[in-house]
């Protein structure tokens, strides 16, 4: 299939025009995935008899703004208020609503702008040809004579006027147009512009709908409880005991974990905490992190598959003036959304029913069939709001868990992970060892580099055909690419999993977070060994890379980069290319003399191309700085007797807004394809933070978190 | 049978009197707008006011507030400072998931109601308590201030 993109118009049910159009996508990883079918549309714009715009949504909204920036880009082209288009969820079906990058329904990577831009116009564009059509043949004019305008097409030389509802059961009926053009940026009046989020009367005022709000007649609440170690069995719960709790309906034994029914989530806690159960710690009894830090750095020694060789860094390191080598880790993390994981089930012989949000309903749906044996029709996914995605919900395993429950309970009930649960059964940031040595002259600038990384392939678990040649592009992203200007250049990667029982995945900036903080430490380190200023080192080797110039040189500029700060002060400077983005940032940190690091002041300058929705760029560049600032200064997993040892956001730190820095995001406009700009925000900070602490304090952090590393030595 | 006055509205419910407000809010009386963030008061997702006080519901057993006004984010927009809040939070697009947000616009409202022009430091040490995962804080402060009138500073 070639052309790109497909459209179908139909009446809808009820009247009115039902548009489908198919996003292109990912050749490869369509074909495997739905090699045996045809392509189809794979997203829904309908508009009825009263002119109303319906816009079934590929992606889900988990605060990063897509519930507004794709209507915006339908909106603009389709001529319509983008503020009354109604959004639904879309159901489950991985053909249907396939994410143009990824190939299946699939929110994440921050591909929704990057996925849509073109094809979500294409099909508003499109809608409004065929509506104006309709009414240039129904006042047999020239339609060349009419234009569309807020939902309403006009005939200018005789000032007659339809809205879109008028017309839509004449347009269902004309055929699709070939190609229709697409409005010039010159002529954009919504994209571009900061536009009110659609998605925000309901989170203000309680009414927004997560998957844990779900309520249904007759639902019963349960709290889950999975072995506290890794891979670990239950041996034995106190049933009586749990059931003497006043309402307390059931214990739901599974071979790994519990479950308490009750008729409220209390009563459920209440009761588990009466089954006290007892359980087989099993192979992983006496695991902790040094046992996986160590098989990390012994898996290191060994040479990997090769991501990127351009020249000999071996021979030019060891022929080189000076070697600096540096080994960099950063820890398991669980993501901690605000929502705790649960999902609410409701299972009969012929059907299961599932309230939960998810970043990927199609394949949550495809595992409860390969779980229950029942068909695609009869496993029905509702999907919510998402009370923060951050990677967590990118994975089924909770639903998995929730219709495990479900099957041996009458009636719909809702799973519930507590905070420590959910905290100590996550599926976790992968623990990664980098081994970077290079070659400098004797003026300092680097002649060679090497880069060695070692962790867990989220790939060959979550979606083995995206591995190419034995690497993974994940796990050497924003290394295997690092964009400074070295003759020689060797990258490769060691593939070591934790112990089975310990799942890894994705995390928000996926491999880029762990690439650029490697990066962007060493080539901070090189500026430093060569006694120069990290800024102008970075400037130097990015020779023709202007838009990495420029964003670097701006935020420089905005932080009054070079000026003295008093001691215990510095500024870190970071840049990030990722996501079909452009990021720097200047982090400013102040370090009391007990070793606290408090970030004081954050520049953010982001080239993101084309901008849709500016607003939702400054807000997730916020986000983005926010979330990894908390992971680099205090995140971590650790594991003691085979269990995690943190348990709920006392010991698993986030920053408050005490805490938080003063953020000044600013925008590089131009006309390059559009930029993903979920994730790149975390993943630039946290090597700023650490290289300004290095400026603070001469302390270079090469361990995350940062922890107390940046006390001073009494 | 315990005596709950929420949101204006007395009602009896039948929950064992050390039930966490949280729970019989959300489970017995299906007022969702009240999040569960982490079961032991450290989120800030489950603030509710009791006469007017923020309170962390999970920690907080229904029998604290027999005899007592109970408000939640259902209704808070009827004060004059839950309306300011929220129509400050729209105005500056504060939510992001929105998950924490009405535990947020709770601590907002009290704050706001009990000083009409809080400082950075008032603001610090009322909103602490609120643990926002989108890391929407600095749009947090910004709208505490819109609302009370107060100019936001320049970063």
């Amino acid at each position: 299939m070639n052309r790109r993109h497909f459209l179908t118009a139909t009446s809808a049910i009820g009247g009115g025009v039902l548009l489908g159009f198919g996003l292109p996508t990912r050749g490869e990883i369509r074909d495997t995935l739905t090699s045996d079918a045809p392509f189809a549309p794979n997203a829904f714009l309908r508009i009825d008899r009263a002119g109303k715009v319906t816009f079934v949504m590929p992606m889900i909204e988990m605060g990063q703004g897509t519930y507004t920036s794709l209507p915006m880009l339908i909106a603009e082209e389709l001529e319509v208020d983008v503020d009354k288009v109604a959004i639904e969820h879309s159901p489950p079906d991985d053909k249907v609503y396939a994410n143009p990058l990824i190939g299946a329904q699939l929110t994440g990577g921050s591909t929704a702008i990057r996925g849509t831009y073109v094809p979500l116009r294409q099909a508003g564009a499109t809608a409004r040809v065929m509506l104006v059509t309709a009414a240039a043949q129904r006042w047999n004019v020239d339609p060349s004579t009419c234009r569309a305008q807020n939902g309403v097409v006009v005939h200018a030389p005789s000032g007659r006027k339809l809205g879109y509802g008028a017309l839509v059961d004449a347009a269902a009926k004309l055929p699709v147009p070939e190609k229709v053009a697409l409005k010039e940026p010159a002529d954009f009046k919504l994209i571009g512009t900061p536009h009110r989020r659609l998605d925000t009367t309901g989170k203000v005022n309680g009414s927004a709908k997560f998957g844990i709000d779900t309520r249904l007649p007759g639902m019963k609440f349960a709290v889950v409880a999975a072995s506290p170690t890794f891979g670990g069995r239950l041996v034995s719960v106190d049933e009586a005991k749990a059931k003497a709790v006043s309402g307390v309906s059931q214990v739901v034994r599974l071979d790994d974990a519990v479950a308490i029914v009750a008729n409220h989530t209390w009563s459920a806690k209440q009761g588990l905490a009466a089954a006290a159960p007892q359980w087989d710690a099993g192979p992983n009894a006496k695991l902790s992190t040094v046992d996986i830090v160590a098989q990390l750095a012994r898996a290191s020694e060994k040479p990997g598959a090769v991501a990127r060789h351009d020249g000999d860094a071996a021979a030019a390191i060891a022929g080189a003036a000076r070697k600096v080598d540096a080994i960099y880790e950063q820890p398991f993390l669980a993501h901690a959304a605000m929502e705790p994981m649960n999902c609410t089930v409701h299972m009969t012989k012929e059907s299961c029913d599932i309230w939960v949000g998810t970043q990927i309903p199609g394949m949550t749906q495809a595992a409860v069939m390969e779980l229950t044996g029942l068909t695609r029709a009869q496993v029905r996914i509702h999907n919510h709001l998402l009370g923060g995605g951050f990677g967590r919900r990118l994975e089924y395993d909770g639903t998995v868990r929730a219709v495990q429950i479900a099957r041996q309970v009458r009636g719909p009930v809702q799973v519930i992970w507590t905070r420590e649960e959910d905290i100590q059964h996550d599926m976790y940031r992968p623990y990664y060892y980098d081994r970077l040595s290079a070659g400098v002259d004797a003026q300092g600038k680097a002649v060679a580099w090497s880069h060695r990384i070692t962790g867990s392939s989220i790939v060959a678990r979550y979606f083995p055909p995206w591995l190419k040649d034995g690497v993974d592009p994940d796990a050497v992203e924003a290394s295997a690419n690092q964009p400074y200007g070295i003759s020689n250049i060797h990258v490769d990667w060691v593939a070591q999993e934790p112990p089975s029982g310990i799942t890894t995945s994705w995390w928000r900036g996926v491999g880029a977070t762990r690439g650029t903080f490697a990066v962007e430490s060493f080539v901070d380190e090189l500026a430093a060994n060569a006694k120069q200023d990290p800024l102008a080192y970075r400037v130097a080797l990015l020779d023709k890379n202007t838009r990495a110039k420029a964003v670097l040189q701006l935020a420089a500029a905005q932080s009054g980069w070079g000026k003295p700060l008093p001691a215990g002060q510095g500024r870190g400077i970071a840049l990030c290319i990722g996501f079909g983005s452009f990021i720097a940032q200047v982090v400013q940190v102040s370090v009391d003399k007990d070793g606290t690091v408090n970030p004081t002041y954050v520049w953010c300058v982001v080239d993101c191309g084309v901008q849709v929705n500016p607003d939702t760029i400054r807000a997730q560049m916020e986000s983005g700085i926010v979330f990894g600032l908390s992971a680099a200064l205090h995140g971590q997993i650790t594991i003691k007797d085979g269990r995690v040892e943190q348990t709920n956001f006392g010991d698993y730190r986030v920053l408050r807004i005490n805490e938080t820095p003063r953020i000044r995001v600013d925008l590089v406009k131009n006309l390059e394809a559009p930029g993903g700009i979920g994730e790149p925000g975390t993943s630039c900070v946290m090597p700023a933070l650490t290289n300004a602490i290095f400026a603070a304090t001469a302390k270079r952090i090469r361990k995350l978190p940062v922890g107390e590393q940046a006390r001073t030595e009494a | 049978m315990i005596r709950l006055n929420v949101n204006g509205k007395p009602g009896d419910i039948d929950v064992a009197k050390d039930t966490p407000l949280l729970w019989a809010l959300r489970d017995v009386l299906n007022m969702t707008g009240t999040k569960f963030g982490c079961g032991a008061g450290l989120c800030g997702a489950c603030t509710i006011q009791i006469d007017g006080q923020p309170t962390r519901s999970c920690i907080t057993p229904v029998s604290a507030a027999v005899g007592k006004r109970v408000t939640t984010i259902e209704a808070i927009g009827a004060t004059p400072a839950g309306k300011k809040v929220q129509a400050a939070w729209l105005a500056l697009n504060v939510p992001q998931c929105g998950y924490c947000q009405s535990g947020q616009i709770m601590s907002a409202s009290a704050l706001l109601a009990a000083n009409a022009k809080p400082s950075d430091a008032d603001i610090d040490s009322a909103m602490a308590g609120n643990i926002c995962r989108c890391g929407t804080y600095p749009r947090i402060r910004a709208a505490i201030k819109k609302a009370a009138g107060v100019p936001e500073t320049e970063a």
